[in-house]
C-alpha cells in the first residue's frame, strides 16, 4: 500500500476557518445590526426588537426540541407563563422576601428546566399527538393556577414584573441585557447542533430505529433537552414579565405558543438560522402591517398550514443554495478497501446463535435456529421470502426478544431485545430499505455511527470546550476515512437525500463502519445497485471481514454470496436447511431444488 | 348539591364523550387525530347560538343548519388538512395540518362572533326542573348517538364498510371498497357528531370562542384513556370525567380538578401508552 493512497482527500469536506466563518456570518451580521439598532433612537422599535430577543431565548431552546428532535411540544407557552410568575413572585415579594431580579432569573431557568422535564416525560412514552396534547394541557392547567392562586400571582389583577438594575437599567440597558443573553442562546444552540447531540437528535426524529442501532439513548437525550429548553424558556418568562412590566395570565395565551411553534416551523426543522429568522418576522409582521393585529393568529395559523402542506423545509430549505448545484449526472461509487485498515483492526468474537425461537402469534417466524459468526469471516445467510434472515438479523441487533435460545457475542450474553446496547458490544447494521436522515449531510450522516464512541458531555458540547472539540475532530476524520473507504468522499457535504438509492446503501455501510464493528450485519446491501456495483460491494465486504469485522450477509444475489462467503447457512421455514462453504450448499441437493433452483 | 353535581357532571361528560366520538370516528377512517374535534363542538355553540338567537330562525331549522355545517366542516377538514399529509402519516404531519385549519376556524370566529362567552337560546320552551333540558340535551345527544352508530355499524353495508377500513384500509381498499369516499363520509359523520355535542351542551357550555381548546382536551381525556377508538372508553370516560371534575369543583375547588386531570392524564398513559383497554402495537424494522 502507498503512502499517498491513504491520505484523507481533503477536496470536497471544506473545513477550516473559512467554511467557520461563512456559517457564522450571518449570525455574526445580525448581531452588528442588533447591536447598533439603539442607534436609531426609536423607542417603539425598540420594544418589539426587545420582544423578538426574549422570544428567541425560548424559540432557540425550542427549537432543539421540536426542530431537532422533531416532537411536536405546542404548549410551551407554559413554561413562559411559570419563568414570568416566578421571576415576578419572587421580585415584587408575594411569595418570599424580596430577591434580585438577576436571583429571581436564575430561580426561573431553575423552575423552568424541572417543569420542561416534566412536561417532556410522556414524550418518551407518549405517540405524538398525544405529547402535543399534554403540552396543550399543561399550557391550559399554568393559566388556570396562575388565576386562582391569588396570594401569589394576583390571579386577574396581575403583578408586577421585575426590574433589572444596574448594570441593565432603562429601555436600552434592558434591550442589550436580552441581546446578551439571546447572542448566548444562539452560540449554545449552534454548538449543540453541530455536536453529535445535536446530530443524534435530528436521527431520533428522522431515523429512529438506526440511531437506536447506533446506540444513541434517546430517552437520556431528549431528557437533557427538555432540561435545556425548559430553563432557556423560564429566563425568557423572568424577561418577559420585565418587558411587559405587569403580567396578568391574560398575557400568556395559546397565540404565543403557535407563534413561537410557526416560527420554527417557517425557519425550518434542523437549522438554527432558519428559526431564528422566522422569530424575527413574526414578531416583526403585525407592527408593519398595523391593521392586520386582530387577524395575527388567524395569519400565524394559516401560514403553519400553509407550510406544512407546501413548503415543509422552511426558510432554511430556501437558504440552502449549496444543495441547489447540481450533482455529477453519472456517478461511480468506487470503494478504497484499503482505507479500511486505519478504520478498523481489532480481533473480533464469535457471534453464536443457540437454539433461537421466536414466534409471532402462531408462526414460528425462527425455529430453533442454531448459527456461528466466526471472527474475520464472511458469513451468508439465505433462503427463500419469509424463511427468518431479516428476523435473525432483527434478534441479533436486538429489536425482537426471542421466546427462548441466546444470542452470545464471545463470552457476553447479548440481552434480548435490546436493540440500543448492541452499539457498546460493537455489533453494527445496516437496513433493508436505508435508513438515513434526508435532510443531513452525507458526512453527518456517517458521523452518528459514531457516536457513543464521543467523551464529551452535553455541556461540554454546549459550551464548545476542548473535550467536545477533539470529539469532533476524530469524528470527523474517522467519518472521512469511512466515507472513502466505501467511495463516497466526493459527496460528504451533500445532503443525503440527493444520492441514488445505491449510494444510500454505501452510506449506511459507513454509518457502520463508524463503529468498528467487530460484527457487521449487512440486509440485502446488493438489492437495487447495477451488477458492476455488486462485484465493487463484494470486494469492499471481503476486506471488511479481512481487517477483522467479521460481516453476517443477508442477500438474494446467488452469485455475490458464493464469491465472497466463507460459509453459507441456509434457512428455510425459520430453520436451517443446510450449512457450510459455498461449493458444499451449491451441491446440496435440497438447497437446489428449494431454493437455487437447477 | 348533590343533584346539580350529577345532573351538571353527566351533562358535562356526556359533551366531552361525544367530542371522543368524534375523535374516533376520524380516527378509524383514517388513523389521524385530528384537533378539529374541538373546534366542531365550539362551532356547534356559535353556530346555534347565531341561527337561533340571533337571526331567529325556528329551532329545528337552526338545529339542521349546524348539522349541516358540521359535516360540512368536516368534509373540508378532510380535504384540506388530511389527505395532503396522508401519504407520509408516520411524520405526523397531520398533527400540523389539523391545528392549523383548527386555529384558523377559530381565530375566524373569535373575530366574527366576538370573544366574550354569549348566552345560547333555550331549545324547547319548557319550564326548567332541577334537571333542565341543558342538563338532559346532551345526555339524550349521546345516547342517540352511540345507539345509531351501533345500528349503522352493524346494521348496514355502508357500516360495515366503515369498520373494514377502520380495521385494515389496504385489505379494503383491495376489496374495492371506496377508501376515499368513505373516509370523507366518516368525515362528514363526525362533524356532525361534533356539531351535535357543541349545540346540545351550548346553554350549559355558552357560545363561546375558547370551548374549543377546553372540549380538545376534556374530549380526548378520556378517548386516550380508554384507548383510541373505543367509543365504550369514550363514553364511560367522558362521564365519569364529568362528575370528577363537577365534584371537584364543588367539594375542593376548580384548579385542583384540573391538576388532578391531567396528573392522572399523564401518569396513566406512561404507565399503559395505549391505554387502559387498549392493545400495544408492534413495532416495524
Amino acid at each position: 500500500m502507498e503512502v499517498t493512497q491513504t491520505t484523507i482527500p481533503r477536496t470536497s469536506a471544506r473545513s477550516g476557518w473559512l467554511a467557520s466563518l461563512e456559517k457564522a456570518a450571518p449570525f455574526l451580521a445580525l448581531g452588528l445590526a442588533a447591536l447598533a439598532f439603539p442607534l436609531l433612537g426609536d423607542s417603539y422599535w425598540g420594544v418589539i426588537v426587545t420582544r423578538a430577543c426574549v422570544y428567541w431565548v425560548l424559540v432557540a431552546g425550542l427549537n432543539m426540541v421540536v426542530g431537532f428532535a422533531g416532537q411536536i411540544a405546542i404548549g410551551w407557552v407554559g413554561l413562559l407563563t411559570l419563568g414570568a410568575y416566578t421571576t415576578s413572585a419572587m421580585t415584587a415579594g408575594t411569595a418570599m422576601p424580596e430577591v434580585s431580579p438577576y436571583l429571581a432569573l436564575v430561580a426561573a431557568a431553575a423552575i423552568g428546566a424541572l417543569f420542561g422535564l416534566i412536561v417532556g416525560l410522556p414524550a418518551l412514552r407518549l405517540r405524538t399527538f398525544y405529547f402535543a396534547m399534554a403540552t396543550l394541557g399543561f399550557s391550559t392547567i399554568v393559566t388556570q393556577v396562575a388565576l386562582a392562586w391569588k396570594s401569589v400571582t394576583g390571579g386577574g389583577i396581575g403583578v408586577a414584573g421585575p426590574v433589572f438594575g444596574w448594570p441593565f437599567t432603562g429601555n436600552w440597558g434592558f434591550y442589550y441585557f436580552c441581546l446578551l443573553i439571546a447572542a448566548l442562546c444562539t452560540w449554545m444552540t449552534i454548538n449543540i447542533a453541530g455536536s453529535r447531540f445535536g446530530r443524534a437528535l435530528v436521527a431520533i426524529r428522522d431515523a429512529e430505529v438506526a440511531a437506536e442501532a447506533s446506540g444513541i439513548a434517546k430517552s437520556q437525550l431528549l431528557m437533557t433537552v427538555f432540561l435545556f429548553s425548559g430553563a432557556l424558556a423560564g429566563v425568557a418568562g423572568g424577561l418577559f414579565s420585565s418587558l411587559q412590566s405587569y403580567i396578568t395570565p391574560d398575557a400568556f395565551t395559546f397565540d404565543l405558543s403557535v407563534l413561537f411553534f410557526i416560527a420554527i416551523l417557517i425557519g425550518g426543522r434542523g437549522s438554527v438560522l432558519g428559526p431564528l429568522l422566522g422569530a424575527l418576522l413574526l414578531t416583526a409582521l403585525p407592527e408593519v402591517a398595523a391593521p392586520l393585529v386582530a387577524w395575527s393568529t388567524f395569519l400565524y395559523a394559516a401560514l403553519l398550514l400553509a407550510i406544512v402542506l407546501a413548503v415543509p423545509g422552511g426558510i432554511a430549505d430556501l437558504l440552502d443554495f449549496k444543495n441547489r448545484r447540481p450533482l455529477e449526472r453519472h456517478r461511480e461509487v468506487v470503494p478504497r478497501p484499503e482505507m479500511l485498515t486505519r478504520l478498523l483492526g481489532g480481533e473480533g468474537s464469535v457471534l453464536s446463535l443457540a437454539n433461537v425461537v421466536l414466534s409471532f402469534g402462531g408462526v414460528r417466524a425462527i425455529d430453533g435456529l442454531d448459527l456461528d459468526v466466526r471472527p474475520g469471516e464472511v458469513h451468508g445467510l439465505i433462503g427463500p421470502n419469509g424463511s427468518g434472515k431479516t428476523t435473525t438479523l432483527n434478534v441479533i441487533s436486538g429489536y425482537y426478544a426471542p421466546q427462548s435460545g441466546s444470542v452470545r457475542l464471545g463470552d457476553a450474553v447479548l440481552p434480548p431485545g435490546a436493540a440500543r446496547v448492541r452499539a457498546s458490544h460493537r455489533i453494527a447494521r445496516t437496513f433493508q430499505t436505508p435508513r438515513v436522515i434526508g435532510g443531513a449531510s452525507v458526512l453527518d450522516n456517517v458521523k452518528i455511527g459514531g457516536t457513543i464512541d464521543g467523551h464529551g458531555s452535553f455541556v461540554e458540547a454546549m459550551l464548545t470546550l476542548p473535550r467536545h472539540r477533539r470529539d469532533e475532530a476524530v469524528l470527523r476524520e474517522r467519518a472521512l476515512l469511512a466515507l472513502s473507504a466505501v467511495g463516497l468522499e466526493s459527496l460528504a457535504d451533500v445532503r443525503a437525500d440527493r444520492l441514488q438509492h445505491s449510494e444510500l446503501r454505501f452510506v449506511e455501510i459507513a454509518r457502520a463502519l463508524m463503529l468498528a464493528p467487530s460484527i457487521l450485519l449487512l440486509d440485502e446491501p446488493a438489492a437495487g445497485l447495477s451488477a458492476e456495483e455488486i462485484r465493487r460491494l463484494g470486494a469492499l465486504i471481503k476486506s471488511i471481514s479481512r481487517a477483522g469485522t467479521s460481516v453476517l450477509l443477508v442477500e438474494h444475489h446467488a452469485d455475490l454470496i458464493f464469491d465472497i462467503c466463507d460459509r453459507v447457512t441456509v434457512l428455510n421455514l425459520g430453520k436451517v436447511l443446510a450449512a457450510g462453504t459455498p461449493d458444499e450448499i451449491r451441491s446440496h441437493r435440497e438447497v437446489v431444488s428449494a431454493y437455487l433452483g437447477a | 348539591m348533590i343533584e346539580s353535581i350529577v345532573s351538571y357532571g353527566l351533562a358535562v361528560g356526556a359533551v366531552y364523550a361525544l367530542i371522543g366520538i368524534t375523535y374516533n370516528v376520524m380516527f378509524s377512517a383514517s388513523r389521524v387525530f385530528s384537533f378539529t374535534a374541538g373546534m366542531l363542538g365550539m362551532l356547534g355553540g356559535v353556530l346555534g347560538a347565531l341561527f337561533i338567537g340571533k337571526l331567529g330562525l325556528p329551532t329545528i331549522v337552526g338545529f339542521v343548519l349546524v348539522l349541516a355545517c358540521g359535516a360540512v366542516l368536516g368534509v373540508i377538514t378532510e380535504i384540506v388538512a388530511v389527505r395532503p399529509v396522508l401519504k407520509s402519516i408516520e411524520q405526523h404531519l397531520y398533527v400540523l395540518s389539523t391545528l392549523a385549519f383548527a386555529l384558523l376556524i377559530q381565530q375566524f370566529t373569535a373575530i366574527e362572533w366576538g370573544t366574550e362567552a354569549q348566552p345560547f337560546p333555550r331549545l324547547i320552551p319548557i319550564s326548567s326542573g332541577w334537571f333542565d333540558q341543558q342538563f338532559w340535551l346532551p345526555l339524550l345527544a349521546c345516547a342517540a348517538t352511540i345507539v345509531g352508530l351501533e345500528l349503522l355499524y352493524r346494521r348496514t353495508l355502508v357500516g360495515r364498510a366503515f369498520l373494514a377500513i377502520a380495521e385494515d384500509s389496504y385489505a379494503a381498499r383491495a376489496l374495492g371498497l371506496p377508501e376515499q369516499r368513505l373516509r370523507l363520509a366518516s368525515f362528514a359523520l363526525a362533524g356532525i357528531i361534533g356539531a351535535l355535542a357543541g349545540f346540545t351542551g351550548g346553554e350549559m357550555l355558552l357560545a363561546f370562542f375558547g370551548n374549543q381548546a377546553i372540549l380538545s382536551f376534556y374530549g380526548f381525556v378520556p378517548v386516550a384513556l380508554g384507548g383510541m377508538g373505543s367509543n365504550r372508553g369514550a363514553v364511560i370516560g367522558g362521564l365519569a370525567l364529568g362528575l370528577f371534575q363537577q365534584a371537584a369543583n364543588f367539594l375542593v375547588g376548580g384548579i385542583f380538578a384540573a391538576v388532578a386531570v391531567f396528573v392522572v392524564f399523564i401518569a396513566v398513559l406512561l404507565l399503559r401508552p395505549e391505554g387502559l383497554a387498549g392493545a400495544a402495537a408492534s413495532r416495524r424494522v
